[in-house]
Formats: C-alpha cells, structure tokens, sequence
C-alpha cells in the first residue's frame, strides 16, 4: 500500500517516544506486614497461606502455614487469633475468619494424612528438649526441619502438655491433638515419655549439645483463703489434668470457680459437663477487665455457667462461701466495700494462675530467674550457653499460639547457636494500616460463621463445641482476605495504567512496570486495592 | 448453618482481573492479550482519564468483534496525542478527519463496508464532549436519525482541554474554565446551561445509548460489548477525568470518576430505543463535596469563602439524578 | 446511446455508469436534479450495493465521502454555492488525505445577498483547496468529465471537482450520448485505493503535522497536482479512443491560433462566445477563444502556448474577486507573463445575469480596438450604481 508521507502513520509507531523521561516519581512493587501476620505471636504468614488457599490448592496452602507453625488443626480451634482482632477487613464489614480457614486446613491434613518431609541434611547435633508441651514440639519440630537430632522428655505419659492436659476436650478433641503430635513424632523426632528431668545439668552430660527448657507453669497459685476444715477446695489446673486422665474428681451440684482467665472459664465448662448443676464464675474484677477470651466468656455463658464479677471470696466452709462485693475504684482497681454475701458452694476451684515448677534448675547458679520465671537473653538463651528456655517458663503471655512462636524462635536460636552463627531476623517491613488499602474493590462479604452446637445441648457433653466450616465455607472465607500489604494480581494495576506500562507476567509471576514508558501519574497505587505499590521519588 | 453463597470470588469483584475466574470471564483489560489498541508512547498528560477511556472501550470493542474494527477519531486531545507524525500510538485502523466531522465519517465507512459486504467489520466514531456536544452534534444527530451502523463514543472531559481549558457545552455548572472563570459574584460555569446527549441520543430512540466511567471497567466493557450486539446507531457517553482541566492530582483519576458516580452528579445508566432499562446503583453513596473538593476547577466553592449556596444546587442536581435513575434502589422514595 | 434528457439527468446516468459505491448528498439548488437523479437509480437497485446516504448537511456530504472514500469505496456527491462553502473545511480535508471523491459542482453565486443563480464565486472559492477542478462547457462534457473525473481521482488520490453551470447546463435539456456501460468499464477499472482503513493490515490516516514537515507534505501535494497536467490529456486521449469524442483536457481553442484577439472563458459562456465569433470572424476580424478546461492545476504552459502570438486577451470571468477584480485573470497574468499582449478582465453573468450575444459582440468590438478598460463589468447599470453611491453618500 503506497501510502501519503507523514498524514499516514505505521500502527505503534509511538514505541519508539519513551515517555517515562516525564517521570518525577516512579511506582514500585511491595511486599508489606499485613496485620494479621504481624499480629501472630506464632509468625504465621496468614495473608500468604489465605492466599494459597483461595484457589483451592489446600495442601499447599497448610505447607505454607506449618511452615512456621506445626499445629494448624490444634490452632484452629484453641489460638485466640489475636489475627482476627487486627485484621483490615474488620474496617470494612467483619474480621476474616482467619481461625476457622486454619482449621479447615488443619484438619484436611489430618485427613488426608499429609506428611512432612525432613529433607535437610543432618547436622550431626543434638538437641535435647524438656517438656512436650506446645512451646516444646513447636522447637522440636523446627529443629527437625532444620536436619538436627531432637529427644524430648517430659514427665507425662502423653505428649501435649497443657493442650492435653488444661485444654478440655471440647475444646479441642484428643485425636486432633494426638495426630498433630503424631506427625511430629513421624518426622524423626524421639519422646522419651514418663521421663522426668529433675537435673538439666545431667541430661547435659548425656551427650546434647544443647538444650531447650519448656516445661511450662503447671502449679497452681494458691490464694489464703480462711476455709472451714470441711470445706472442698481445688486446683484448678488439677482439676482439669485430673479430667484428661479419665479420672474426674468429685464437684458437687454447685461449683463456684475463682478466677477470671481462661482456665478459670475451662474449669466452670467442664464442671457443667460433669454434672454440676449450676458452676459459677467469681472473679473480683468485672467482665471487661477479666483477663479470659471473650469467646470462651461468650461460650460459658450461653452453657449457662454463671458469672458473679465484682466478687472476692472471703471464707470457705463446707457447702458455703462468703463473698465481698467489691467496686472499681478511679484507677479501675477493685475495692473492697464490706459488703458480704453468702454463696451456696459443694466446692470452690481456685483459678488464679499458674506457675513454674523450677527444681530442675536449682543448681544451676548461671541460670537467672526473676519474678518466678527463667530469664532469657534476645536470643532465648539462659545464662547458660546451649541452654535455652521458653514458652511459659519465661516472661510470655501464656498462650499456646505464644509457646508454639517461642518454639519457633528457640529453635532458630538454637540453629545458629550450634552453627556458631547468631540468629539475626530480617527487619519486618512497614505494617499496613487501613489507610493504605482502596477498599473500593472488595465486594461486601460478611463473615461466614462457624456452626456452633447449641449451648444447651453441648454443655451436657464432652463433644466439641465449635464445628469446622466446610470447603466452600472456608473458601469463602479465604477469599474474603484483602491480601493487605501483598500483590494478589487483581490486574488493577495492570487495567488503569493510561499509558499501558505495566507488563502482567502471567499467573502467579505478578507484574512489572515499563519504566521506558511509566509518566509517574500514580493511578495505580491509588487504584491498588491492597497498599502493594507505592511511590518513590525518581532519582534526579 | 451457615447459608454462605458458595461462589465467591473476592480477589477481584470489582478489580480489573481475577485469578480465580477463568480467563474468559476476566475483563479485557485484565487479557495479557488484550489489543493495546492505544499503546505507549503517547502523549497524554499523566493520568489522562481519556487515554484510559479510549483503550479499555476500543479494546473491549476489538474483543467483542473479533478485532475487525475502523475507528474514527474527532480532533481533540486523543487525536492530537496519539498521532503527532511520525508516531502513532494505535494498533488499529484508524482515520482522523476534522473536529466536527467524526459522525458523519463513520457513517462513510460504515456505509463504503456495506457496499463492499464487509459487514463483519465494525465501525467506532469517538471524539471528545466537545467534539460530540458541540461542534460535531450536528452530524452525531444525523448518524443517530439515520440508524447508521455506527458506535459512537464520547469521552467527556467536560471542557476543551486540548485548547486550553474552555467550557463546552458538557462543562457543568459552577465549573472553572478559561472561559468561565472563577471571578465576579457567580464564579465559575453558569447554572441553567448544557446539553445532556445521553438523552439527546434517547430521544433519537437509537438501539443503544450508555453511559460509563473510568472507574467502573467491568460497567465500561459491558457496555461496550452489548452495544456491539446491536447494528444501527448506539452511543456511549464515557466521563474521563483530566487532571489538567479539572485541577486534580494525576494519580486522582479513577477516584474522581468514582466520586462522580457514588455522588450521584454523574448517572450510570443504559438505555434502549429510548426507554432506560438499566442503571447502576449507588454502593458507596458520597456527598457531592466529596467529589468536589478534588478538583481545582471547584475550589471557589471553598476558598476563600465557603459557597454552600452553590454546593447545595450542585447536591440538589446529584439528588435528582439518583432519583430520576434510581440510583439508590433501596433508599426508594427516601429522597 | 443518445438521449434527448436533462443535463442533470446525463450527469447522473454517467456518474451510475461509473458505478459508485458510495453517493452522499444534501439538497441544494441547482445540484438536486443529480442526486436525485441517482438516489432513484441507487433505489431502484441497478447500482448493486451502492449506498445513497441522505446527510443533514453538506459538511456531512463531505465527511461521510471521506469516510467512505478512505474505506476504499468510490465515493461521489454534489453540491453548489452556500454548500460548497458549508463544506470547505471537509473539502480541504479530502484532498490532504488524498481520498479520489468526486463532486459535481452546480455552479452558482454565493450569498449575501442569496441568490440562486449560476455564475463561478463558489468554486472559485475553492481554487486552493488542493482539489482538481475541471469546467465543462456542455452537457456532454459534462457527462463525460465525470467519466474521466473517477479516473483522474483514483490514478492521482486526489479529489476532483467537476464542474457546471447551474441551470445554465444542469437544468437544459439537450441531446446527449450518455456513456454506454460497456464503454464506462473498459475506460474506468474498479477502484483500487492507494491506502485503506482495513482492520488487517491496519494504519493511522490523518496524523497531525507539525512545522517540521508541514511544508513538505504542502508540496508534495502540489508536485503530485501539477501531475494532473500530464494526466488530464492523457485521460482525454483514452477516452476518446473508447467513445469517439473529444471532451476533457486541459484546454480547447477555438480559432485561437493566429488570432489576434483571443477570448478566455471557462464553461458553458464559451458557447455563446463562439457564436460572436463566428459571426465577428465572418467580418473579417481575426478572433478566437481558448476555453480552460481545467482550472486548478492550471495549466500555465498550455495557455502560454495556445496565446503566445495573441495581440490581446479578454477574459471573461463569472467570478469576483473582491478588491481585485477577476480571478482566473491572475492566473492568465501568470501565464503570460513577459510576452507584450494585452489582457482585459470582463466580469460578467454574476449572479445570473445571462451574458446575451449582443453584449458580448459589443464588447469584442471595443476590445478589438483596445477601446476598453482593463476591468470590465459586463452590462453594469451604471446609472442604478451612481444613484445608489449618491444616495449612501448622502446619508453618510
């Protein structure tokens, strides 16, 4: 075709005009905190796992998980997803369901009996573990990844520690807790069960190179409180240890529980469901300030447990105690008012923490304890080289989501420590707030609620009160995630580019700017629904 | 149990593309494959809402007909940014002739396509509000009377940026242009004035008349695509934002088509053989102010002194477009 | 085939015969008898697929003949006078883009005051506009000009104008041998466009030029026109080997060689000037006339040529320029430049007013004798004019 000189012009001619020289910022790609993840006291890439799931690729997306977190089906039902409470989506209509999606996950690996793989060569060392509660699985299983020889002792029969032995079955079922533990074991890792430590010192001697306490806080605080000698006092986390043996001790009709934390809230659950008539929560602060989670006071109440807040326990006798009504004061502290009233009790449960049985350590001088715990340094070691400490044991918020992160933590110390190396964690990125998401582009999708036995008739039962969602259900809820901070190719920066100067590399690559023709408008950081591109000033 | 609609696809329900839907139902933008009918290495001004009009309707155009598209382009910014010699920035066939004149021109190409009995190559006027609401309405009105077989697309700006910022017949009121400044008692663009082709183009009662935004691709692309499945004359009324003319940021773009629609001033509607037959809710409703304050072009109405008076009528205009077009289903007769 | 028929209706039958694919038009006198003429031929369906698109206006006429034009088909329409003017900026635009549309002009004044009358201010008006303009003196040449207009037009890419006076010739009714199909399609080959909007092999028509090349495409636009100088005859040649007469060209003279005196006119006039002629060569007095076939590109070596051993030109123009007086007679100026002959401008039939043999013997018999000015208004009413000045300097 003869065509008219310069009227008549080649298609695409403009490539060769690189507009990008107008730039004075350019945009670039970025990997942010997410709340959620931030939130995690386990380190859970939440956003990154939610993602994996929201195509269905489950196994994948519970390999990303137990990446830094080995017990996704136990979690799933015990963690108290502090996730949950941060994540951006509850700006928008409701938290995503981040629990009830780790579940899901959990327990299809169970079901299907997904394995992991040691495939790190041995190292050679050896690590010697003490107690087979969730902080210590959670070390022992890092550890095992990471090719090292792991034995665990702990004094129990069972592995588990508080999740077998504080946590009630319906809260979380005993076969979840025994194949979670079972995978561990699978992995190479060898439990010397029954097998108390009385001296760290010794087990040193057997051969570790190093060694990881987690023995947790298993005793009971004891309050003075003047009891008639007929009056039936217990331990709470006696009672419950007692219950998870088989061996359920004798309550009565009514139960008063002293306390306002979780195991308070667990001991008042379980007494319903062996019988007592009516269980009764006294705790000397209101409902607000009570340390418990508001889903187990939430749960409690709907199986009829009774609350009395603003109540101390003065006198105990046989089938009655004295309480003392108490007021806040202007700090928010309880006040004694010597008002008294009398309470109808077979038996009273104290529920007023817990803490560490520490003989282990006795002769160990190097080895600081303050306020009752083990101190550690940063990098979770004792005053002792090689032997380092965790979970319950040291200063924490005694969770078990909190021991399996000090696992975690631990055994990466513990790494480094053997290689001679010091653990040093990448610096978090900035964490995402609201502010920097477009929330235009998520469609409203209100929380999807896990089916709940009605309260009535689980509290007659050692069932399990919450149920898990079912694959389209958790899917539902995977894809309600905003993927805050992280590119979840939505294509939107790949769309309202004016001067089609993003390149998309295809599915699962995500995508690049064409810098040779990028102007710097910024549209599509406005437009990125997730705050995963920002501007930078061009270098002049 | 729960009673959770099981399709639900987040990642993307109102975002250009979607991982998870497969690729057919993803929009065009989001096709790696998409024409680029307007590729880089033009010269639009950052953040230039008509640039980004022009590619998403004429690539969703080239999908809906299998790439056999002439394009006739009306003298304005897109023209003049798009083809100064010796460059083009289009990858389709593409004609310019004068500012007034781009109806009429496709109308010669859609009937020279019939006398050849290429039917199956599909013909798209477009031009700029002044192009389409003023100097070319003439020969748009004839298109439309005469049904040819031509989509028109007007990408509305609402002033003539190209030359410099002067009102056209589409600037709305109380709007600065360079020629309705923001001087004297009543600053800005007059109230009582314009010219609403949408419904100019309705009365015609062509098959198809539409309007869109930047804001709303999936929308733009539906309509794109269903005006194709009509022969005969249809018109699609696009708002593009311009950063230049309207004194706003260039990474504002989007944004501020999106406030004009959630504010109501700018209805998202469709409309066949006259009658409205569809329009697009409200989801985030906003206060004009909202919209406004973005905008150089309006901040008269806020400095030095406040105009409430002013930015009541222009509330007052939204109000009734929500009304007239339903903007607010649920809030029915709540107005 | 001879017909005893309407010049518009000749017009119309070999613009048919030249079978158009696309016809756009909008009603003006004196052009309605053409289209007219074609929008029933279109409707009673002999031209096949061709599209009769009836525009709201004749800036419409020439966008959608652009458009067409520039999708390949061949494309034709007609206008005059006011319309002509509402089209010019289409009409510019056609022939930039090079797009070989071909329009019958109806010559006719241009208004204040309106006036619906033949003479040649409208296309005149578009002697610039980059489009062929070619002037036919006959219904017959009429008819034939379009003939050879498509295939100026499509051999060139450049627009032609084909045009004649209105009423004068578009509404008289003579005899004509309107072009015969077989004839028309061995003469004009289907039209192959030099460039095409085509969705397969796509390309960008009508960049915007800056300085930087602006002038290069203005010349190569009139280096491509000034082509036509050799085109034209040649077409006229090829014509007339195929329909056995001569029409076209550049230029006709009519005892023009050896005359002393040459009358120079363009369309229809020239009939009525050779009859004065005749009569005045028949007394002895050594006269001709050249007729300007085509105007624009004008042929300037060809008038020279044909006028070079003239003692004296008059040149009889339907045309005012305003503030100069004729406007081919700049051109005929140009054209003789350095040769000793003398050249007298006669404006004349503005408007309508029928330029009658008596005035024109007259006149040739003052101009003979160099006994006129060198601008002359045909038949003015000299007294009507002094009065009127009197009356306006008066009030003033």
């Amino acid at each position: 075709m003869e065509q008219p000189f310069a009227i008549t012009l080649q298609v695409e001619s403009s490539l060769a005009n690189h507009t990008g020289s107008w730039r004075v910022e350019r945009p670039q790609y970025v990997n942010l905190m997410p709340p959620c993840n931030n939130a995690c006291p386990a380190g859970e890439n939440v956003q990154k796992w939610l993602y994996t799931a929201e195509d269905g690729s489950y196994e994948e997306a519970w390999r990303a998980l137990i990446v830094e977190n080995p017990f996704p089906a136990i979690m799933g039902r015990v963690c108290y997803h502090p996730c949950q409470t941060v994540c951006s989506r509850g700006q928008l209509d409701e938290a995503v369901g981040i629990n009830s999606v780790e579940r899901f996950l959990g327990d299809l690996a169970i079901e299907k009996g997904w394995s992991i793989p040691v495939t790190a060569p041995s190292t050679g060392f050896k690590v010697l573990i003490i107690g087979a509660g969730p902080t210590g699985l959670s070390a022992a299983y890092h550890l095992r990844r990471m090719g090292h020889a792991v034995t665990i002792r702990d004094a129990a029969d069972l592995a588990g520690g508080m999740m077998r032995f504080g946590i009630p079955k319906y809260r979380l079922p005993r076969n979840i807790l025994n194949a979670e533990i079972a995978r561990i074991e699978d992995m190479g890792v060898r439990f010397q069960m029954n097998h108390k430590v009385d001296n760290v010192q010794d087990a040193i001697d057997d051969g570790f190179d190093a060694v990881f306490l987690a023995v947790g806080a298993q005793i009971g605080k004891r309050a003075y409180i003047p009891a008639g000698e007929a009056a039936r006092i217990l331990d709470a986390v006696n009672v419950l240890h007692d219950v998870a043996d088989g061996d359920a001790p004798l309550l009565g009709r009514k139960v008063v529980v002293y306390g306002g934390g979780n195991t308070a809230f667990d001991v008042a659950r379980t007494a319903k469901r062996l019988g007592a008539d009516e269980a009764m929560i006294v705790y000397r602060r209101t409902r607000e300030k009570a340390p418990a989670n508001d889903t187990e006071i939430q749960e409690a109440i709907e199986e009829g447990v009774l609350m009395k807040w603003l109540s101390t326990v003065k006198h105990a006798d046989a089938g009655v105690l004295k309480i003392e009504r108490m007021e806040l004061d202007d700090k928010g502290y309880p006040q004694p008012t010597g008002e008294f009233e009398e309470l109808e009790a077979d038996s009273l449960v104290l529920a007023l923490g817990q803490e560490v049985d520490l003989s282990l350590i006795n002769n160990m001088a190097d080895v600081e304890v303050r306020d009752g715990v083990v101190h550690v340094d940063p990098n979770m070691m004792t005053g002792r080289a090689g032997i380092f400490a965790g979970g319950d044991m040291v200063p924490a918020e005694r969770t078990v989501t909190t021991g399996v992160g000090h696992g975690k933590k631990a055994a990466r110390n513990i790494d480094a420590w053997l290689r001679k190396e010091k653990f040093e964690k990448d610096p978090n990125p900035k964490v995402v707030e609201y502010s920097d998401l477009n929330p235009w582009y998520y469609s409203d999708a209100p929380h999807a609620v896990r089916p709940r036995l009605e309260g009535a008739r689980r509290a007659s039962n050692f069932d399990e009160v919450v149920q898990g969602l079912d694959e389209s259900t958790a899917l539902y809820e995977a894809r309600r995630c905003m993927s805050c901070g992280n590119c979840f190719e939505c294509d939107n920066c790949f769309g309202v580019c004016p001067d089609n100067a993003v390149i998309k590399l295809g599915p699962g690559k995500g995508f690049e700017f064409n810098l040779d023709y990028c102007k710097g408008c910024g549209i599509c950081v406005s437009e990125c629904p997730s705050g995963s591109i920002i501007m930078i000033p061009e270098k002049s | 149990m729960s009673t959770t609609p099981v399709k639900f696809y987040q990642v993307g329900s109102f975002a250009v593309g979607n991982r998870l839907l497969p690729a057919a139902a993803g929009s065009v933008q989001s096709d790696m494959e998409r024409t680029n009918a307007l590729t880089s290495g033009h010269r639009a001004c950052q953040g230039c809402g008509e640039a980004l009009g022009a590619r998403y309707a004429m690539d969703a155009a080239m999908r809906a007909a299998n790439d056999q598209v002439i394009a006739v382009n009306a003298t304005g910014c897109l023209e003049v940014f798009s083809t100064p010699y010796p460059e083009s920035s289009w990858r389709i066939a593409w004609l310019h002739s004068l500012f007034g004149n781009a109806p009429a021109v496709a109308t010669g190409v859609a009937a020279a396509l019939r006398a050849k009995g290429r039917t199956e190559v599909r013909v798209i006027g477009q031009g700029g509000d002044g192009a389409t609401v003023d100097i070319g309405f003439g020969p748009l009105s004839g298109m439309f009377e005469r049904n040819d077989d031509v989509l028109y697309i007007c990408y509305d700006n609402e002033a003539y940026m190209n030359t410099g910022v002067q009102r056209s017949g589409a600037t709305p009121a109380a709007a600065r242009t360079a020629t309705t400044q923001a001087v004297g008692p009543e600053p800005g663009n007059v109230f009582g004035q314009g010219k609403n082709v949408p419904r100019i183009a309705m009365a015609h009662e062509i098959p198809y008349v539409a309007t869109a935004t930047v804001a709303d691709l999936r929308d733009l692309e539906a309509k794109v695509a269903r005006a194709m499945e009509f022969r005969g004359a249809r018109y699609l009324h696009v708002l593009v934002p311009c950063p230049l003319g309207w004194g706003s940021q260039s990474c504002d773009t989007v944004k501020i088509a999106r406030l004009a629609t959630q504010s109501g001033l700018f209805p998202v509607f469709e409309a066949e053989r006259g009658e409205v037959v569809s329009s697009t809710p409200i989801r985030q409703r906003v206060q004009v102010e909202e919209y406004l304050k973005l905008q150089g072009r309006y901040s008269h109405l806020f400095s030095p002194k406040r105009r409430d008076d002013v930015i009541d009528k222009l509330q007052a205009a939204a109000d009734r477009n929500i009304k007239r077009y339903n903007l607010l289903p649920e809030e029915e007769g709540d107005l | 085939m001879f017909k005893q028929v309407e010049g518009s209706r000749a017009v119309a039958e070999a613009v048919a015969a030249c079978r158009p694919e696309v016809i756009c038009a909008y009603p003006i006198s004196p052009q309605t008898h053409i289209v007219e003429g074609l929008s029933r031929i279109v409707k009673e369906g002999k031209l096949g697929t061709c599209e009769f698109v009836n525009v709201e206006s004749e800036f419409a006429a020439m966008s959608v003949a652009i458009g067409a034009s520039a999708t390949g088909a061949r494309t034709y329409t007609a206008t005059a006078s006011q319309g002509l003017l509402y089209m010019v900026e289409a009409v510019y635009n056609a022939s930039g883009l090079g797009l070989p549309i071909v329009m019958t002009v109806a010559n006719r004044a241009i208004g204040a005051p309106i006036n619906i009358w033949n003479d040649h201010s409208d296309s005149m008006s578009q002697r610039d506009s980059g489009w062929i303009q070619i002037f036919a003196e006959t219904n017959q040449e009429a008819a034939d000009l379009h003939v050879q207009a498509f295939r100026i037009a499509e051999e060139l890419s450049l627009p032609v104008m084909v045009c004649m006076d209105g009423f004068i010739l578009t509404h008289a009714s003579e005899r004509v041998d309107i072009p015969e199909q077989e004839q028309v399609d061995s003469f004009l080959k289907p039209y192959v466009p030099r460039q095409v909007l085509d969705p397969a092999n796509p390309v960008s028509i009508g960049a915007m030029v800056g300085p930087e090349a602006f002038t290069e495409v203005r010349y190569m636009a009139h280096m491509k026109t000034l082509s036509a100088l050799e085109l034209i005859p040649q077409v006229a040649k090829d014509f007339e080997e195929i329909f056995h007469r001569d029409s076209g060209g550049l230029i006709r003279g009519y005892h023009c060689e050896g005359a002393e005196t040459v009358v120079i006119a363009l369309g229809s006039v020239l009939g009525t000037i050779k009859d004065v002629i005749d009569e005045q060569r028949e007394n002895g007095v050594s006269i001709g006339a050249l007729g300007i076939i085509s105007y624009r590109p004008f042929p300037f070596d060809a008038v020279r040529a044909a006028l070079k051993d003239a003692k004296r030109v008059v040149i009889i123009e339907k045309a005012l320029s305003v503030g100069i007086g004729g406007v081919v007679a700049q051109d005929i100026r140009h054209a003789l430049s350095g040769l000793e002959i003398h050249q007298y401008t006669v404006i004349a039939g503005l408007g309508g007013r029928p330029i009658t043999k008596a005035s024109l013997d007259d006149l040739f018999n003052k101009a003979v004798v160099d006994d006129i000015r060198g601008l002359t208004f045909l038949d003015l009413d000299q007294e009507l004019v002094d009065a009127e000045m009197k009356r306006e300097a008066g009030q003033s």
